[in-house]
């Protein structure tokens, strides 16, 4: 890397104690950072300079760093994991912002996404829809042969659609009613349009609503920023999916 | 685990439903009131002849009741809706921007129109519906002039201005309520719902543009 390569960025970042602290925005400068660099190896050299300074480092969460497992996040410039279409911030390179840009990092803001600290956001809602109902328990028997229970391809396109959905929770983040809709609908949908998942689909509906409701998300008004912000493109078609699973679940009493 | 009643009503795929179930009726009400407001080119007689049948008719208090109903319901449950979501993020955003690939001007500005048109449809019973009373007498019967107070009270141009400015909002509502209610009560395809989303725009237009034109129309041909 040459020297003239390497960006110099101002950095607006939410600092936050613990989940009772008061936060506020601090402003860090960051030198030596590669155009080649993702956000969060940016991250890790402004924390690099921040311990050399004996400074504490700003907390994020990330995994894979590969766009596969869902545990990054956060708000850059105002949108969801950044300006990149479906791009998570694990992947989303330093070249897509300019030498000297002032960058806004904030943590995914929800009633049911309380900071943990810094731009650490607890997501354990999610688990708990997962748990309300994100499953099959009906005895589906072993293993078939590849071919024996046929799925049209259209069917099999929509559920694999859905089925991409990893979780991280930029749909909330991004929705201005921090809803959870596109998420809770691409779980619903990726089993009820399987044969296996269809005999429990609207119950699945029911129960997964009825809980993410009680966590504190919002209501959906059909803005779309959740499709238009999801890392995996995930399409509010879900939503309608689960909507007409949801309506015709609770009237036929499951 | 069945939901109970109680859960589903207060579930935020009900609460929604509710919403767009009541704006599609009430649209369907803007229809008929649109086409019953395009007398006023046909003349005076139709006019008040048609405004009459339909007062006089004892069915119309159910008609009204039922009409109050979807009002209060659809605002009711936009309300509380719009409080709860406000609720579901306590602490905003330093920095919030749109991506442009989903949220139009339209779909967030939904509560603002809503209250828009609430202030008008007060204003607009009370100039009108409850508005000053003429009499005029065809084939023996009496009845309220009600062309004669739609020319007055459309001659001065703020009134006018009032009444478009009103209309422009109902269209933007319109524009995103229309599909909208379609998505909350569960449908979606992929060609067919673009195509949905295009026709309501074209239904705010000819709604939106209706109701405005008939003011200006009243405005410019009555002076004369
Ligand atoms: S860190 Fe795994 S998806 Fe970004």
């Amino acid at each position: 890397m040459s020297e003239s390569n390497s960006m110099n960025l101002k950095l607006k970042i939410w600092r936050q104690l613990n989940s009772n602290a008061k936060g506020k925005m601090v402003d860090y400068q960051v030198s030596g950072v590669s155009p080649d660099m993702s956000f969060l190896e940016m991250l890790d050299v402004l924390n690099d300079q921040l311990i050399t300074k004996g400074e504490d480092p700003v907390v994020f969460d990330h995994d894979c760093r590969e766009g596969i497992c869902g545990m990054c996040s956060l708000m850059i410039n105002g949108q969801a994991h950044g300006p990149e279409e479906r791009t998570t911030t694990c992947q989303l390179h330093m070249r897509k912002f300019k030498d000297g840009d002032t960058i806004i990092v904030e943590p995914w803001r929800a009633k049911a996404f309380p900071v943990l600290k810094d731009l650490m956001v607890d997501r354990s809602a999610f688990d708990d829809i997962i748990q309300a109902g994100g499953f099959i328990s009906v005895n589906t028997g072993n293993a078939p042969d590849a071919n024996a229970i046929p799925i049209s391809k259209e069917n099999a396109d929509f559920a694999m659609d859905a089925a991409a959905c990893i979780g991280c929770g930029a749909c909330v983040a991004s929705c201005k009613n921090a809803s959870a809709m596109l998420f809770v609908s691409a779980k619903v949908s990726q089993f009820s349009l399987l044969p296996q998942g269809e005999v429990e689909s609207k119950e699945r509906a029911v129960n997964m609503v009825n809980k993410m409701d009680s966590l504190g998300f919002g209501n959906c008004t059909n803005e779309a920023e959740c499709e238009a912000s999801c890392p995996k493109g995930i399409s509010i078609s879900n939503i309608a999916r689960m909507n007409r699973e949801y309506t015709s679940g609770a009237v036929t009493g499951k | 685990m069945s939901s109970t009643l109680a859960v589903t009503l207060k579930s935020s795929v009900v609460k929604k439903q509710l919403v767009g179930v009541t704006g599609l009726l009430l649209c369907g009400f803007l229809v008929t009131h649109l086409a019953g407001n395009f007398l006023l080119l046909v003349g005076p007689e139709a006019f008040n002849k048609y405004g009459h049948a339909l007062t006089s008719n004892p069915l119309i208090y159910v008609a009204e009741a039922g009409l109050l109903a979807l009002f209060l319901g659809h605002m009711g449950m936009a309300i509380r809706v719009t409080l709860q979501n406000k609720s579901a993020r306590p602490e905003g955003y330093y920095m919030k921007t749109r991506t442009g690939r989903g949220s139009t001007f339209a779909s967030s500005s939904m509560p603002y129109t809503g209250i828009i048109l609430l202030a008008f449809v007060i204003f607009h019973l009370q100039g009108i519906k409850f508005g000053e009373v003429y009499n005029v007498t065809y084939d023996g019967v009496v009845m309220r002039d009600l062309y004669r107070l739609t020319f007055e009270k459309f001659s001065t141009l703020p009134y006018v201005g009032f009444y478009v400015l009103s209309m422009f909002a109902m269209a933007v509502h319109l524009s995103h309520g229309f599909w909208s209610a379609f998505q909350s009560v569960g449908f979606f395809h992929t060609r067919y719902t673009p195509a949905l989303r295009k026709s309501a725009i074209a239904f705010a237009l000819v709604v939106g543009g209706g109701f405005s034109f008939l003011p200006i129309y009243c405005f410019l041909t009555g002076a004369n």
